[in-house]
C-alpha cells in the first residue's frame, strides 16, 4: 500500500512551481494587468509562495491617477473582485519589463547584484507557468509600446532553459491578439502552450466597465479566471478541461493548445501540477539518538 | 582642355574611387562591423562531449589470524585489478576499477581485533592508521571470531573500515584462488554500501542521460536530495501559533554548535553551509487536525501534510543576498487547545519521530508540550524545548535531503551508527563520489551546449572573461577525469567543483544575451540605405567605362580591317 502511494504522489516529476507573468504599458491597456493579477492571484491561492513567483507588470493601474477607484483592479463590471488584493507583490515594475529583462529571467543570465525575488530559481525538477498578455501580432508579442519580443527569440530561450535543465515541464499561456503563432516556433521538449487566438484572429475584450471608463478584461483570460476560481489545492481537474476554457461561442476568436512536445498525456497532467503548488512529502521514519552515542532508531 | 582628356580624367577618377572602395573601404566596413568572438577551445569541448569516466577504487583486504591455511598465506601479499564497462549511453561510457590489495594484518592489527565487540575493534583499528579518501578496508574474520554475533555477516563501522566474516568450509584445502573467488561477491556487495553503485552513479549522472522511467525508488531518492550546489543555507524556525499559552525558550545556537555543525564541518569538502534561525508568532498550519477521541489528541493525517507547507512558506522569508538552494527545517508547537498533535502514517499509525519532509524543501516537526502542564497551568507557561530530540530528527532529516543516502543494507549486514559527527567517512565518501560525477556531468553539460550556443549563432559577443572561464573549465575538467582514474577522491571533488563554477559563470554571463536574434532582412534593411546610393554611381561609371572601352576595341579592329 504506501509503495503505491509513494508511486502516485512522484507520478508528476516536479518538486517546486514557479509563475511568471508579464504584461504590457498604458492606462487604456488597463485590461491587460487585470489579466495579469487575475492569474497571479489565481496561482497564489493555490499555494504557489511570493518566493516562487516573478511578476512584471509594465505600468501601475492600481495607483494610476486616472483610476476612480485607487489601490484596486477590477476584474468584472460588477466591480465583485478586486483582483489587487493587499499582498500583491510585484517583481519588474513600470520601465523594468523589456524584453531584454524577461529573456534574462527566463535564461537566468542576469547581474550578480539582482536579488532573489527578481530571478527564477528553477532546477530539473521545477514545473513553470508562463502567462503572457499583451498587444501581439504574427509572430511577436508587443512589450512597452517600444520593442517586441518574437518567438523566435521566445523558442530559443526555452532551448536554453532546457539545455541547463531549468524545469521539468513548463506550461506556456498567452493572451494576445494571433497568440498561436508564438507557440508555432517551440521545439523543446516538456512544453505545452495555450493561446487566445490563433493566426489571423483578434483576442477580443471582455466588458467595458463606465465608471472606470475602460475595459477590463480579455475575454480568454476572464473565463480562465473563472474556471480557476473552481480549483482548489486538492481538486483533480486535468488539462483537457483546460482546453475547453472559452469555446468560440464565448471568446469569439479560436483559443488553440500546442501538446506535440509534452511528454505525458495532457489527460493525466493535473491543472495543480503547475497552477498549485501541491508539495510532495513524506514522513520522517528515521531520527538519531543524540542523547547516547549508540542506536541510530529505524522503524519501517 | 580636350574632350578626352576630361573623359581619361573622369575614368581615372571613377576607377580610383572604387579601388579606394574596395580595398579599404569593405574591409575596414568588415572589421569594424564583426563581432568579437574571443577563441574558443571547440576541438577539447567536443572530446569532453563523449564523457568516459574511470572511477578508481583502492581495497585493501586484510586476512586476520586463522582465516589463512599457512600454504595460501605464502601467496599473499597479492595485488588485483578488476574492471566492470558500462555503456550508459552512445555519449557516456563508465569504467569501475577495483585495485584489490591482499594482505594479511600485523600484530598491532591482531591487537585491535581482539577486541570483545566490533565496535570497539573498529575504534582501535582507527588508531593505527588513517584510510585515504575513497578507498576502502575489509578486515575478514574467522568463523569463529565473537565479535560479530551469529546472524551478522558484515559489520560496517564509522571510518571507512568494514568486518567480514569467512565462511566456514572454506579453509580446508582450497588454494588462494578459490578462497578469493569465494569471497569476491561479498566484498562486491560491501564496496556497493560504502562507495558506489551503479544506479548511484547513473542517478548522479541524470543531467546527460535522462533517467529512464524505470524504478519509483530511486527515482524517488533522486528527487528528494538537493542538486550539488557549491553552498547551501539552512534555516530553523520555531513556530509559535499560541504565545498567549506559551512563552518558549530554545537554545538554538548551542544546539546548532553541537549537534549540527560537526556535520557541516565534515560536510566542508563538499559544500559550504550557512545557518540561520528564527521564531515566528502567530504561524498557523493552514491544516485543521482532527480530532481522535480514541487518543484523546488531535491528529493530521498523511494526506493533508501535503497542504501544510504552502501557507508556512510565506512567511518564512529568505536571505535575498546568495541565490543558494534553502533547506527549512520547522518546529511547531501546536497551541494549547490543539495539544496534543499527532501526525499519522497512511495506516493511520501514529509516526514515532512526530515529523515529516519535503524532498528538495526541508522538514517540519511536531513537538507537543502538554506534558509540560502541570497539574495547575499558569498560562502563558514557561517551556524549555529539549532540544536533543528536536536536533536528532532534523539531523536525520538534514541527511537524507543532502543525499546522505543509507540505502537498504544487504541481509546480515550491520552499519555502524554515524558517530559523533553525525556522518560517517564512508558516507562522506560516497557523497563525494556522486557529487563529483555529477559536477564532471553537469559541467561538461553546460560546456558543450554553451559553444553549441555559440557557434550557432553567429552574432554573439563572445568576450575575453568567457573564453577564459571556458579554458579554465576545460582545464578543470580534465583535471578531475585525471584525479577519478588515480583514485584521488579528494582531489577529484576539487577540481569537479572548480569546473562546475567556472563553467556556470561562463553560461549564465549576462553578456551573452545581446545580439541573440538579428535575422537577415533587418540587416538588409539597414545596409541598403548607407551603401546603395553610394554605390550606384561608382557601378554605372564602371560599367560605362568597361562599354567605351570595348566600343574602342571594336573601332580599332575595325581600322584593322
Amino acid at each position: 500500500m504506501p509503495r503505491d502511494k509513494a508511486g502516485q504522489f512522484f507520478g508528476s516529476g516536479h518538486t517546486n512551481n514557479w509563475a511568471v507573468t508579464c504584461t504590457s504599458q498604458f492606462w487604456f491597456n488597463y485590461r491587460h494587468v487585470a489579466n495579469t493579477l487575475s492569474v497571479y492571484r489565481s496561482v497564489k491561492r493555490l499555494g504557489i509562495p511570493d518566493s516562487h513567483i516573478v511578476l512584471m507588470l509594465a505600468d501601475d493601474m492600481a495607483c494610476n491617477h486616472r483610476n476612480p477607484k485607487p489601490a484596486t483592479v477590477f476584474s468584472h463590471k460588477n466591480m465583485e473582485l478586486n483582483v489587487y488584493g493587499d499582498d500583491v507583490e510585484v517583481d519588474y515594475r513600470g520601465y523594468e519589463v523589456t524584453v531584454e529583462n524577461f529573456l534574462r529571467v527566463l535564461t537566468g543570465r542576469l547581474p550578480p547584484s539582482t536579488p532573489r525575488s527578481k530571478r527564477l530559481l528553477s532546477d530539473d525538477r521545477s514545473n513553470i507557468l508562463i502567462y503572457l498578455t499583451g498587444h501581439g501580432g504574427n509572430g511577436f508579442l508587443k512589450f512597452q509600446d517600444s520593442e517586441e519580443i518574437s518567438n523566435v527569440e521566445l523558442a530559443d530561450a526555452f532551448e536554453q532553459m532546457w539545455q541547463k535543465r531549468r524545469y521539468n515541464e513548463l506550461l506556456f499561456i498567452i493572451d494576445t491578439c494571433q497568440g498561436a503563432s508564438m507557440y508555432e516556433r517551440f521545439y523543446s521538449p516538456n512544453l505545452m502552450a495555450l493561446a487566445s487566438s490563433q493566426v489571423g484572429e483578434d483576442s477580443l475584450s471582455h466588458q467595458p466597465d463606465l465608471a472606470i471608463g475602460v475595459h477590463l478584461m480579455d475575454r480568454y483570460t476572464f473565463y480562465l479566471l473563472e474556471f480557476l476560481e473552481d480549483i482548489h489545492p486538492a481538486s483533480t481537474t486535468n488539462m483537457n478541461d483546460l482546453f475547453k476554457v472559452c469555446p468560440k461561442s464565448q471568446c469569439v476568436s479560436t483559443p488553440g493548445h500546442r501538446t506535440d512536445l509534452f511528454l505525458r498525456d495532457p489527460g493525466s497532467v493535473l491543472i495543480t501540477d503547475f497552477f498549485g503548488s501541491v508539495r510532495k512529502v513524506e514522513i520522517t521514519m528515521e531520527t538519531i539518538n543524540l542523547t547516547s552515542p549508540v542506536e541510530q532508531v529505524e522503524d519501517k | 582642355v580636350s574632350l578626352s582628356v576630361v573623359l581619361l580624367q573622369g575614368q581615372h577618377a571613377a576607377l580610383a574611387i572604387a579601388a579606394v572602395v574596395i580595398i579599404v573601404g569593405v574591409p575596414l566596413w568588415w572589421r569594424t562591423t564583426e563581432t568579437y568572438r574571443a577563441w574558443l577551445p571547440v576541438t577539447q569541448i567536443n572530446e569532453l562531449a563523449k564523457l568516459q569516466l574511470q572511477l578508481s577504487v583502492d581495497v585493501e583486504v586484510v586476512f586476520a589470524r586463522g582465516t589463512l591455511t599457512p600454504e595460501q598465506q605464502k601467496k599473499v601479499p597479492l595485488t588485483q585489478t578488476q574492471d566492470e564497462e558500462h555503456m550508459v549511453d552512445e555519449d557516456t561510457a563508465l569504467r569501475y576499477r577495483y585495485e584489490t590489495r591482499y594482505r594479511t594484518a600485523t600484530i598491532m592489527e591482531e591487537d585491535a581485533l581482539n577486541q570483545p565487540t566490533a565496535a570497539e575493534a573498529d575504534l582501535s583499528l582507527h588508531t593505527l592508521s588513517e584510510s585515504p579518501c575513497g578507498s576502502v578496508v575489509v578486515y575478514v574474520i574467522p568463523e569463529a571470531s565473537s565479535l560479530l554475533p551469529e546472524v551478522v555477516e558484515v559489520y560496517i563501522g564509522q571510518r571507512r573500515t568494514a568486518m567480514l566474516r569467512i565462511g566456514a568450509q572454506m579453509r580446508v584445502g582450497r588454494t588462494l584462488k578459490q578462497l578469493l573467488a569465494h569471497l569476491e561477491p561479498r566484498i562486491q556487495q560491501v564496496l556497493q554500501v560504502m562507495s558506489f553503485s551503479h544506479s548511484d552513479i547513473t542517478a548522479a549522472l541524470s543531467d546527460r542521460v535522462r533517467p529512464s522511467p524505470g524504478n519509483k525508488e530511486s527515482l524517488a531518492d533522486s528527487m528528494r536530495a538537493f542538486k550539488s550546489s557549491p553552498g547551501y543555507e539552512i534555516t530553523f524556525s520555531l513556530l509559535n501559533p499560541d504565545p498567549k499559552s506559551h512563552r518558549l525558550h530554545w537554545d538554538i545556537e548551542s544546539a546548532v554548535q553541537n549537534y549540527i555543525q560537526p556535520l557541516l564541518t565534515k560536510l566542508a569538502p563538499v559544500a559550504n553551509f550557512s545557518i540561520d534561525s528564527q521564531i515566528l508568532y502567530y504561524a498557523m498550519l493552514g491544516v485543521n487536525p482532527r480530532y481522535d477521541s480514541s487518543l484523546s489528541a488531535y491528529t493530521l493525517s498523511a494526506d493533508s501534510l501535503a497542504h501544510v507547507i504552502n501557507p508556512v512558506e510565506a512567511r518564512l522569508g529568505s536571505n535575498a543576498a546568495s541565490s543558494n538552494p534553502v533547506l527549512n527545517f520547522l518546529l511547531y508547537v501546536p497551541d494549547a487547545h490543539h495539544s496534543p498533535l499527532y501526525i499519522h502514517d497512511h495506516k493511520k499509525q501514529k509516526v514515532h519521530s512526530n515529523a515529516f519532509h519535503s524532498p528538495r524543501w526541508g522538514g517540519i516537526m511536531v513537538y507537543n508540550v502538554n506534558d509540560f502542564y502541570g497539574p495547575d497551568p499558569v498560562f502563558p507557561m514557561d517551556i524549555n524545548i529539549s532540544m536533543a530530540k528536536v536536533m536528532g530528527v532534523f539531523l536525520a532529516q538534514l541527511r537524507l535531503l543532502l543525499g546522505v543516502q543509507s540505502s537498504a543494507t544487504p541481509p546480515g549486514f550491520v552499519v555502524a551508527s554515524c558517530g559523533s559527527a553525525g556522518l560517517a567517512d564512508w558516507e562522506l565518501d560516497r557523497l563525494m563520489w556522486s557529487r563529483t560525477v555529477e559536477n564532471v556531468a553537469t559541467a561538461t553539460t553546460t560546456i558543450t551546449s554553451l559553444a553549441q550556443l555559440l557557434d550557432q549563432i553567429g552574432n554573439i559577443v563572445i568576450n575575453d572573461n568567457i573564453a577564459q572561464q571556458v579554458s579554465s573549465t576545460v582545464t578543470s575538467l580534465q583535471l578531475a577525469v585525471a584525479e577519478l582514474e588515480a583514485g584521488n577522491l579528494g582531489f577529484a571533488l576539487q577540481y569537479s567543483k572548480e569546473a562546475i563554477l567556472a563553467s556556470e559563470r561562463a553560461f549564465f554571463d549576462p553578456s551573452l544575451l545581446h545580439l541573440l536574434y538579428f535575422p537577415d532582412d533587418q540587416k538588409f534593411a539597414i545596409y541598403i540605405p548607407l551603401f546603395l546610393p553610394m554605390c550606384v554611381p561608382i557601378l554605372l561609371s564602371l560599367l560605362k567605362m568597361l562599354s567605351e572601352a570595348r566600343q574602342r576595341r571594336k573601332e580599332k579592329q575595325a581600322k584593322r580591317d
